[in-house]
């Protein structure tokens, strides 16, 4: 195994080339992957690589939310919003409803700013408040922004939404939905290059301020931390990976309504984050994939095989539904018995357990800021 | 002793004022409307802020204890009751019947309670803060899920066993079913208050509440202490629940949601860990909502209540009459 030394000694060493090369991989195995027994009885292979692309706007959505709550500790309840934010950003900048064409490649980025600079409206009144109060306050405003766009309905016509998003174009390529290729291709690049940009700012002071903020935010201040200024751009890059995902989705879907990014989309990425272990990117974009895949295929596979044993209760239940109280069971059940998540962060690991034994009966740290 | 008889006037000037203004604002219809609505988010506050006093959580899953309150409810008068959807029209059957549903419902609930907190939340409490969070997030969707499949997801009906008779009052009709839940809420509001004040255990909650080891080294069994805040808390949201399944005659699997959000920010607003600013918060939220519907602009009254959470949240996190959480903020 003396190769397999090897090339974790250069992944280690080679940290930005290892991830690239990782999605490349992960990205050139998957559609062969799902040729092969069981998958491929599951359904046929354009439809497999469609159901990863949507899996990959989780997965950009996981690990946006893993800057905010992994890394700097900050729960953020009310996550897509930002999403909802990037969506409406392309749907106003590229739809035959607002008759704008702007190309979908520069709406990226104008749709991550867009999230940003709310993300950064948001936080910076209120980053100064306790934890638990900035989850309510953001899981307030993760209500607002999808009731004022449903409201607003001069303006993103209400229910209905916005339709005739377009599709993205590549020279000369232009992407529809008869043929999912294009959209997997491009979303395992940009799930690529937003991975590495998260790899090289967790190693970077910034992204050991925030850990530091995560496990003692006095300690951190003290320390010379503005911890403000960290907190806030936590949230805004968590924000803005928010809004890629949004761009990607409403083109994708090439309709945008105001019930795609209701609290279940905020609890559910919160549930792949905790999953896949709070702080560590792989661990969090495998939980995202995996628990993607079990609510799109996984529950309806188990639906139509337990409707084919015709066992007189099981045949009955419709495991799509229960998919919330297994998220709600599996929350708990991770807090409880494996805090750190499946795959935890090392440090993460140690820090959960240290709080729960050692330090046990120090009182939680409160706010340096707040304190007044 | 002085102080705290001029914070207890501010109270009652504050709730006066408040009355008196919405009275005139929204006049003698909605105003009952208001009254309903407020007990309802002041009964369901009370638990956030008992709850978050005492081990400073907040209790994600409170909004969905309510809503299973509601349910409990329902089932207690249809099932063990065996009662049909008529009005019940002699008043000593009503009196007895309610006060089984009422008190069925608070018992069931406390009980619920104590369940959570022994086993999602007791295990949590020396982990870190955003660990007990998590779960009752997830102990909220538990709930809903398991109400949703007993229940179904459509809205379900509740016996209106209340006459609908009316009292012409203050220059207009007041449903006496409105009156019947105020005084319901603010009779629980007046024993809460004594129980917290004059009792054993009510000084054992507001010890520990101050400070956990000084209140466990003079002998207070914290377990119990916190096991009986949860029984309260959610014996209170079950009331609410009465209510609410009374008043609006269906109730849904996901009403706890928006309710919850509602009460938490009336608890926030009224200074979280202070019981009487839950109660006025309670009643300042369900004015913001009926103003917002009597002016046609209900659809933007949750807009317009978490931008207030918001507001309160960011310029004074202590709230109207939040004294208490000087030491914790």
């Amino acid at each position: 195994m003396t190769w397999w030394t090897r090339l974790r000694q250069f992944a280690g060493e080679h940290r930005s080339i290892a991830v690239l090369g990782g999605w490349v991989l992960v990205g050139a195995l998957l559609p062969v992957l799902v040729l092969v027994p069981p998958f491929s009885t599951f359904q046929e292979q354009s439809l497999w690589l469609g159901g990863f692309a949507n899996a990959g706007v989780f997965i950009l959505l996981a690990l946006g939310l893993n800057i905010v709550v992994g890394l700097a500790g900050l729960l953020d309840l009310g996550y897509a919003a930002f999403f909802a934010i990037g969506s409406y950003a392309y749907a106003f900048g590229a739809s035959s409803f607002t008759g704008q064409h702007i190309p979908f490649w520069p709406m990226l980025i104008i749709g991550a700013l867009a999230a940003a600079t709310f993300g950064i409206l948001l936080g910076a009144p209120t980053l100064r408040l306790r934890g638990d109060y900035l989850a309510i306050v953001t899981l307030g405003f993760g209500e607002i922004v999808p009731a004022i766009f449903l409201n607003a309905d001069s303006l993103t016509r209400g229910t209905n939404g916005i339709g005739g998003v377009a599709q993205p174009e590549l020279l000369g390529l232009k992407f529809d939905f008869s043929n999912p290729v294009p959209f997997y291709v491009t979303m395992v690049a940009i799930l690529a290059i937003v991975m590495l940009f998260i790899y090289r700012l967790q190693a970077s002071r910034l992204g050991r301020a925030w850990m530091a903020i995560r496990e003692d935010e006095l300690a951190a201040a003290s320390s010379g931390i503005n911890t403000v200024t960290t907190k806030l751009l936590a949230f805004a890059l968590g924000a803005s990976t928010a809004g890629l995902a949004g761009v990607f989705n409403a083109s994708k879907l090439g309709i945008v309504t105001p019930d795609q990014f209701g609290f279940a989309v905020s609890f559910t990425v919160l549930a792949m984050v905790v999953l896949g272990g709070m702080g560590n990117v792989w661990g969090v974009a495998v939980g995202a994939f995996v628990l993607y895949e079990i609510q799109s295929v996984l529950l309806k596979q188990l639906n139509q095989f337990f409707h084919g044993l015709h066992v007189p209760v099981l045949e009955n239940i419709d495991f799509v539904q229960y998919q919330f109280l297994l998220y709600g069971l599996a929350l708990v059940g991770m807090m409880l018995l494996r805090p750190e998540g499946l795959f935890p962060s090392r440090r993460r690991q140690q820090e959960l357990h240290a709080a729960s034994e050692e330090i046990a009966d120090v009182p939680p740290p409160t706010s340096a800021v707040a304190g007044e | 002793m002085r102080t705290d008889r001029t914070r207890a006037l501010r109270t009652v000037a504050i709730v006066a004022g408040l009355l008196v203004v919405s009275f005139v604002i929204l006049g003698v219809q909605q105003f009952q409307n208001f009254l309903t609505l407020g007990a309802i988010y002041a009964l369901v506050a009370l638990g956030y802020t008992m709850v978050y006093g005492i081990i400073e959580l907040i209790n994600f899953a409170h909004g969905d204890v309510f809503m299973v309150g509601a349910f409990v409810s329902m089932w207690i008068m249809t099932v063990p009751l065996g009662l049909a959807d008529r009005p019940i029209n002699d008043p000593i059957q009503l009196t007895v019947v309610l006060l089984a549903v009422v008190i069925g419902t608070m018992v069931v609930m406390g009980l619920i309670g104590v369940i959570i907190e022994r086993f999602a939340y007791r295990p949590l409490r020396h982990a870190p803060r955003l660990a007990p969070l998590i779960t009752a997030i997830g102990v909220s969707f538990i709930l809903q899920n398991i109400i949703q499949a007993i229940f179904s997801s459509s809205p379900i009906a509740v016996p209106q066993i209340f006459p609908r008779v009316k009292l012409d009052l203050l220059g207009g009709s007041i449903g006496v079913l409105n009156i019947f839940m105020v005084l319901v809420a603010l009779l629980l509001m007046v024993a809460l208050q004594l129980f917290v004040g004059r009792t054993r255990l009510g000084r054992a909650m507001r010890a520990t509440a101050q400070d956990r080891e000084a209140a466990e080294l003079m002998g207070v069994d914290i377990n119990q202490t916190i096991a009986i805040t949860f029984f309260i808390a959610a014996a209170l949201a079950g009331s609410a629940g009465v209510i609410q399944g009374l008043y609006f005659g269906s109730i849904q699997f996901n009403l706890g949601f928006f309710a919850g959000l509602f009460a938490f920010t009336a608890a926030v607003l009224g200074g979280i860990g202070n019981t009487t600013g839950a109660a006025v918060g309670g009643f300042i939220i369900a004015f913001i909502a009926v103003l917002a519907a009597q002016l046609g602009y209900s659809r933007w009254s949750e807009v317009a209540i978490f931008t207030v959470l918001i507001l309160v949240l960011v310029f004074r996190p202590s709230g109207l009459l939040g004294q208490a959480l000087g030491e914790r903020a």
